[in-house]
């Protein structure tokens, strides 16, 4: 028990922050813990969860990556001229489409990264600007609203009436959300690959010499960041029944403050499902609270800055070592080392 | 001395009818940029055997593994047979296939993992998806723990860890598996006593049982007691292989250095001279209590005693990094009570920690950098901008004064050998031009011939008048190093030594009691 408390500081800080939070919430409004309220807050957020997760895999293979909010707006648009040409496809070819494509764009990123031995934050600051270029240019910025019905029909997986008679209900994108975090927990928790995964985030240069394949890791974690980013932009046309060019734009730094408030560590090796969902839940909730209680949507701004800077100051990692060993620095040590 | 041509004649006769042959290398080159790490040589292990590689700092040793084991490529015409297999490239990923594991010098470990999931590392490698469980781990690094004989938290992060507790996690590490032949990069180096002698017991068991072993280690005692035959490297090329019972640790010096070494008492008194550190009564709860002692200007006051006696503890309440909870530290008079650092070297104390690797050196930076890093303002020039020529001067003032290997003052200090990167520290650490010295194991990991060059350069720093304060594990080290030599036990100073009048048996007994 004792260092199940040391293994998860991080995480039980926050959920302790998060209990306290809800309680004053509840007690501020009498509208936050109603079945409503709640469910709205999944059904909204169950996107981001899906590509938070995606991005864990990324911040623990000691990479970061800012472009895949863009690359969901990507799939999209390509998606809705495949299904076009395959005659109007299905949620299965949905799945298959927007999967396949969203693992493509992130293998563009692990291949520019590996190959040119580029560090991270470059590679994906300039695919982020490569593929919202390409889409605005192709696309002229046209939003499409004429997409297949199977795409935009709501599906339910819980209803439920209150005693008042107002309705609430779980969209699909709920259990697809659930899906890809108990997808991403297995592969990280519990095989041989996400352990390597975490090895070559925390020391490169020791999983190197211990025989671990670094290309095919890479692989593995860009390419699971695009599979979460793929469905992601599946799930978000479900629930907005449009596609807009630079809907998503923009809420990549919200994820990856989520993330990292969740205790993932900048620089690698560290992280874990629970800070990625506590984190998530906690942007989440402060944003939904300040809602609630009328505050100015600028202030929530202000506000998750202000939590990310106490986070990473009172956990164990310091600026100087996150700026160190971080993003910035990560794979280029061992590169320039590679002979 | 002719033992090389006549050796490797030898062995290449014997190699047909021999038994078998774990490894056998030949024509092994590697030059690093104006480096050339290995030339020409040849290296084979018998099967089963343990075998020690020795060698300066520097001479190729860790190269040579890393050669082996896939780590670098090693430049063309190198031959390599594993287990009567030739191999035409190494990766790390099929040297480990065919049951090659190491000891690495630098550990090699992942901070932000458990000790538990450190150890079984090596079995989740692979492209493979496998399932993982913790349990399973679990299980197998306590097995190996307890074949070890020793106490470690399973669920510790390593990072959490003092470097001797890494130490033995990297070596439970290398024992995991099924390996048919370690190399051990010098794994006693941050080990006490008892846990060196298991860690050789479980070698000797090990050759028993048919694996085979190459073993380096800087201190010549253990590799001449451990080893059947030793293969000795000089600046990267082959001198010879020997067969160990009929080695002395002189001769080993010898063929490693190319110089006679000899100890002799080098002790002084200086009991007259005016005290340059006074400490009295200085006490902190858990690490040690009640010390008072002094060091006169020039003088060496050794410090011995086993890992856990406090030395180390006592050092950093000198230094300012923990705040003793009561006594008093004077220097050259005046009262002083650092609180960081950066006090501490502003009154004119200087540390040189035992572990180099974390605390000492910033790896990734250049020589240079590392050495100036403590006295930026000394190496400004105009408008308050690092003068790259004052840093120059300064740096290859240093590197000549303790001769230091390099081959280019800003290649990283990464590239250095182990006991070159110790003598970076130390210039690093001499450019605060200190009045107290206290140097932490400052031998660790270092050869020899540059033990004997640290002892030179500290007798001639003291005989310009600095108080230097030598802790170390090893009693002989201090014997004939040390003005005055004071004994630590469970965090009280218990005896004092005089290497002058009193023996090394006398006090080895008193340490080790
Ligand atoms: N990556 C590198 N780049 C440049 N030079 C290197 C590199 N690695 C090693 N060298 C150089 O090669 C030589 C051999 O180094 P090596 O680490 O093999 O020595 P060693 O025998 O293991 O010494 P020690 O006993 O101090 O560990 C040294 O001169 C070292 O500076
Ligand atoms: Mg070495």
């Amino acid at each position: 028990m004792h260092s199940l408390i040391k293994g998860y500081t991080v995480e039980l800080r926050l959920l302790a922050v998060l209990l306290l939070m809800c309680i004053g919430l509840s007690a501020s409004s009498e509208h936050f813990l109603t079945a409503g309220n709640l469910t709205a807050l999944l059904n909204n957020n169950a996107v981001n969860l899906i590509w938070a997760v995606g991005l864990l895999v990324v911040l623990i293979s000691g990479g970061i990556d800012i472009s895949f909010a863009v690359a969901a707006s990507v799939v999209q648009y390509v998606a809705v001229y495949c299904f076009t040409a395959l005659g109007g496809g299905n949620w299965f070819l949905g799945f298959v489409v927007c999967g396949m494509l969203g693992v493509g764009l992130g293998l563009i990123n692990a291949y520019l990264i590996h190959s040119f031995r580029i560090i991270s934050i470059v590679v994906t600051i300039a695919t982020f600007n490569a593929f919202f270029g390409l889409l605005m240019f192709f696309t002229s910025g046209r939003f499409i609203y004429n997409l297949p019905r199977w795409w935009v029909d709501r599906i339910f997986i819980f209803e439920h009436q209150s005693a008042d008679g107002t309705w609430s209900e779980l969209n699909l994108s709920v259990a697809v959300m659930a899906a890809c975090v108990f997808a991403t927990w297995l592969i990280i928790a519990r095989t041989n690959v996400g352990r390597q995964i975490y090895a070559f985030g925390d020391n490169p240069e020791g999983a190197r010499r211990a025989g671990v394949n670094i290309a095919f890791m890479q692989a593995v974690a860009f390419g699971w960041m695009g599979l979460m980013a793929g469905i992601a932009g599946l799930m978000q046309v479900n629930i907005v029944k449009e596609v807009v060019p630079n809907a998503l734009i923009g809420r990549e730094l919200d994820v990856l403050a989520a993330v990292v408030l969740g205790g993932a560590r900048l620089g690698g090796g560290k992280g874990s499902i629970l800070g990625c969902i506590l984190g998530v839940m906690f942007v989440a909730i402060t944003q939904n609270g300040l809602n609630l209680l009328g505050v100015s949507p600028f202030a929530f701004q202000m506000i998750i800055g202000g939590v990310i800077l106490v986070a990473i100051s009172t956990s164990n990692i310091s600026f100087g070592d996150a700026l160190a060993r971080g993003p910035l620095a990560d794979r280029f040590k061992i590169w320039s080392g590679r002979r | 001395m002719n033992a090389p041509a006549t050796e490797n004649a030898g062995q290449v006769a014997s190699a047909a009818e021999s038994p078998g042959w774990a490894l056998r290398l030949s024509n092994v080159n590697k030059a690093f940029e104006g480096v050339q790490a290995l030339k020409d040589v040849a290296f084979r292990v018998r099967l089963g055997e343990i075998h020690c590689l020795a060698g300066e700092n520097g001479c190729g040793k860790s190269t040579l593994i890393k050669i082996v084991t896939g780590v670098y490529s090693p430049d063309p015409g190198t031959e390599i047979e594993v287990f009567g297999k030739r191999l035409a490239s190494v990766t790390p990923a099929s040297a480990r296939a065919l049951g090659i594991s190491v000891i690495w010098q630098d550990l090699a470990l992942f901070p932000h993992m458990t000790v538990a999931e450190n150890i079984a590392f090596d079995e989740s490698v692979g492209m493979l998806p496998r399932l993982y469980t913790h349990g399973a781990s679990y299980k197998r690094a306590d097995r190996i723990l307890r074949r070890l004989r020793v106490d470690l938290d399973l669920n510790a992060t390593l990072n959490s860890l003092p470097i001797a507790q890494r130490q033995i996690v990297a070596i439970a590490r290398a024992l995991h598996g099924h390996a048919r032949l370690i190399f051990m990069d010098e794994p006693t180096s941050s080990l006490t006593q008892s846990e060196t002698n298991n860690l050789l017991k479980i070698v000797k068991t090990l050759s028993e049982e048919g694996v085979s072993v190459v073993f380096v280690s800087h201190r010549l005692a253990e590799v001449i007691e451990i080893s059947s035959r030793l293969t000795v490297l000089r600046n990267g090329r082959l001198v010879g292989v020997y067969d160990t019972a009929d080695m002395t640790q002189t001769r080993l010096g010898h063929l490693m250095t190319g110089q006679d070494l000899v100890s002799e008492i080098s002790a002084r008194d200086r009991t007259d001279r005016r005290a340059v550190l006074e400490v009295e009564g200085l006490n902190r709860k858990g690490e040690f209590s009640d010390i008072s002692l002094d060091v006169k200007s020039g003088e060496i006051v050794g410090v011995i005693g086993l890992i856990g006696a406090g030395r180390t503890e006592l050092a950093h309440s000198l230094i300012g990094m923990t705040k003793p909870d009561s006594g008093t530290i004077r220097l050259d008079g005046r009262k002083i009570a650092p609180r960081s650092v950066r006090d501490a070297i502003a009154a004119g104390i200087a540390y040189v920690s035992e572990d180099r690797l974390t605390l000492g050196l910033i790896q990734q930076q250049s020589i240079a950098a590392n050495i100036v890093i403590t006295v930026l303002k000394k190496v400004l020039g105009k408008l308050g901008l690092i003068s790259p020529k004052r840093e120059a001067s300064l740096v290859s003032n240093w590197i000549e004064n303790l001769s230091i290997q390099v081959g280019h003052p800003e290649h990283a200090v990464s590239t250095l050998s182990g006991g070159n990167q110790q003598r970076v520290v130390l210039a690093k650490w001499l450019t605060t031009n200190p009045r107290l010295l206290i140097l932490d194991s400052p031998t660790v990991g270092v050869d020899v011939g540059a033990r004997a060059g640290i002892f030179k350069i500290a007798r001639k720093l003291a005989d310009e008048g600095i108080a230097i304060l030598l802790i170390s594990d090893e009693v002989h080290e201090v014997h004939y190093n040390s003005d005055r030599v004071l004994h630590m036990l469970n965090g009280r100073v218990v005896w004092e030594h005089d290497p002058a009048s009193a023996s090394l048996a006398d006090l080895e007994s008193r340490v080790y009691a």
